[in-house]
């Protein structure tokens, strides 16, 4: 179904939705896309944006990536920056992965290094990072040192020699978020997750060998200052969250929620739009939980990076620091976060959700590390396991969106049809046939995640590029895939 | 089988409609169709394992919402795939109970066509409906 009469482009690549749409809506809607990705996108995309649009407190507009697709509550590429003062925190707009991100780690090897070497490199990634439904991690942890895993992040993990303090820098938030209280989680939140730090996940959650061949690096400068330095050059990618524990702190809030809205006044049109006042004790105590799971979700990459430095060390019997194992950048695209933005002139603070959308700062922005500073903040886009995923940088423009930008390809199949149209097993033949060595804890999960599933990579990225949110570094090519 | 999964529904999740004749078989139903999202074959299960969980809320598709949480849950924390041997309901009285008595055994990869991890069963257009005889759930799971 075509998007309603009612949108119109405002600027390139941007399109609004005026707030007398449906009733209710306190902002419009602003969506961030090509005539071509808007015409696709689901209908229940505007829907589940005005329900959005009609939450206490929400700031400017309710915002849509080009990567957007139906989800629940909000939108799945939906950002909405919230008044603290006045308006609410929806679990619905954050996700149950909460803190799912991704992170981008360069090596020094090349192509016609990795190739020799490849399937052995995988299986073992494969083995030594572990994937699938209720995989159990190998770090084996108390109550007590959970409890420090909540609180300090990737800081924990560094600790534990998991790491380095650089991977703490090149990490959004330093790994660490502030306001995480362990006390806030339910005993059934870390009864579930305490044992899957280190673990990938299933559904759309991979670890991918790349690499950025010399015609796909847009633009050599920025790629330099970001560690892509020499020609067909590999690097890893991987795409997880705070697996069982972070889902639980959703589910547990989402119950808190239900019950505490109508003390507050507050009626929905959707459940999973469950909120409640950023400052009342239910959305306090939730926003302190989330951040333990956000937390949980920075040391599980960092885990994760060691294991894959372990790897490629025995593979390629060189010190991991030898074989130029960094990270470019770690970014989540579940998140609320309190940060300050300029609306109408003015720096305010507010709570701004992104919902499968990448925070996606430019240069100068507070926080950043050092040396990209001048380059803005790096953002990373998984796309599809058979196309391809990109390395780009947060522009100025960004501002429109609060600082956000596109998380994925975006799917445009459900699952369920993928399933009956692709094989696993016969995607595995081909992608192997077109260069591209596939793992996989599940052949039937394998089939879901297709390319055929997803919405063009490219095009979404030249749509964010279009609306001046971020800016094409490198284009990264699969080599080989875990997969979930 | 009792359930079937929606093509047309949220795009990235997995939305399964359930039905049965009694609010019991159709809680039983659903349970299988959560497990199955995560397991190929539910008869590769073998019933090694039992474990009873009480859940009580209001309205009614809350209660199943409650219930299927119950499932997932005990995927993770206890690394269990599970059916539902028996399930009791009772609606006399506000909040709704259910008594499930849920069967089955830990995950073992070697035997265990696994799918995809459910991470939450989430209140999406969450509905539990009679239409004449039968007892309908609509239910969309986060993977």
């Amino acid at each position: 179904m075509p998007p309603p009469d009612t949108v119109y482009p405002v600027a390139d690549a941007i399109w609004e939705i005026a707030p007398t749409w449906r009733q209710g809506m306190r902002v419009p809607i602003r969506i961030f896309a090509s005539h071509e990705l808007l015409l696709a996108m689901d209908d229940a995309v505007f829907t589940q944006a005005a329900n959005v649009a009609r939450l206490p407190g929400i700031v400017g507009a309710s915002c849509v990536m080009p990567d957007a697709h139906w989800g629940y509550g909000f939108p799945i590429g939906g950002v909405a920056a919230m008044d603290p003062t006045v308006g609410v925190i929806s679990p619905g707009g954050i996700g149950f992965d909460i803190n799912c991100g991704m992170r981008l780690v360069t090596t020094s090897l090349t192509l016609d290094e990795v190739m020799p070497r490849l399937h052995e490199l995988v299986d073992s990634l494969c083995e030594r990072v572990p994937a699938g439904v209720g995989c159990e991690g190998f770090v084996s942890l108390s109550d007590s040192e959970f409890g420090d895993v909540l609180r300090d992040g990737a800081r924990w993990a560094v600790r534990r020699g998991y790491g380095t303090e650089e991977d703490l820098a090149r990490t959004e938030e330093g790994g660490c978020l502030p306001g995480a209280d362990p006390t806030t989680v339910s005993a059934r939140a870390i009864k579930r997750g305490h044992h899957q730090i280190g673990t990938l996940g299933s559904g759309n959650h991979y670890l991918e060998v790349q690499v950025a061949r010399r015609e796909h690096v847009f633009d050599p400068a920025v790629a330099a200052a970001l560690g892509i330095d020499r020609p067909n050059q590999v690097a890893v990618m991987f795409h997880c969250g705070s697996r069982g524990f972070g889902h639980q702190v959703a589910t547990d809030s989402l119950q808190v929620f239900l019950e505490a809205m109508p003390r507050y006044g507050l009626e929905i049109v959707d459940r999973e739009l469950a909120c409640a006042p950023f400052h009342s004790p239910e959305g306090q105590r939730y926003f302190a939980a989330m951040q333990c799971a956000a937390n949980m979700s920075f040391a599980n990459r960092q885990v994760i990076l060691h294991r894959i430095r372990e790897v490629f060390g025995a593979v390629f019997r060189r010190s991991p620091t030898d074989l130029g194992l960094r990270t470019v950048y770690d970014v989540a695209h579940n998140t609320a976060k309190l940060e300050t933005h300029v609306v109408d002139g003015a720096a305010r603070q507010l709570l701004v959700h992104r919902k499968g959308a990448t925070r996606a700062f430019g240069p100068g922005s507070p926080g950043l590390p050092p040396e990209y500073a001048a380059v803005g903040q790096p953002v990373i886009i998984g796309g599809s396991m058979e196309t391809g995923s990109y390395l780009l940088t947060g522009l100025p423009g960004s501002v429109q969106t609060f600082g956000s930008t596109a998380h994925g390809s975006g799917r445009t199949m459900s699952r369920t049809r993928a399933k009956k149209l692709f094989r696993g097993r016969e995607l595995q033949r081909s992608m192997e046939a077109r260069g591209i060595y596939v793992r996989t804890a599940s052949y039937a999960g394998l089939a879901e995640e297709a390319g055929g599933a997803y919405k063009d990579i490219d095009a979404v990225v030249a749509a964010t590029e279009a609306a001046s949110l971020t800016h094409r570094v490198v284009r990264f090519t699969p080599i080989g895939n875990v997969k979930g | 089988m009792p359930f079937e999964y929606l093509e047309d529904a949220a795009t990235s999740d997995v939305t399964f409609h359930a039905w049965a004749s009694s609010l019991e078989e159709l809680f039983a139903a659903a349970v299988d169709a959560v497990t199955n999202t995560m397991l190929a074959d539910l008869e590769t299960i073998a019933p090694v394992a039992r474990t009873e969980v009480e859940v009580a809320a209001d309205p009614l598709d809350l209660l199943l919402w409650r219930l299927l949480d119950e499932v997932v849950f005990l995927k993770d924390s206890e690394g269990l795939l599970l059916r539902a041997e028996h399930v009791a309901v009772k609606t006399g009285t506000r909040p709704h109970h259910a008594h499930a008595a849920l069967v089955g055994e830990r995950i073992d990869r070697h035997r265990h066509e696994l799918v995809a991890d459910v991470k939450a069963v989430t209140l999406h257009a969450l509905r539990v409906q009679q239409t004449g005889a039968l007892w309908h759930a609509y239910v969309t799971l986060d993977v």
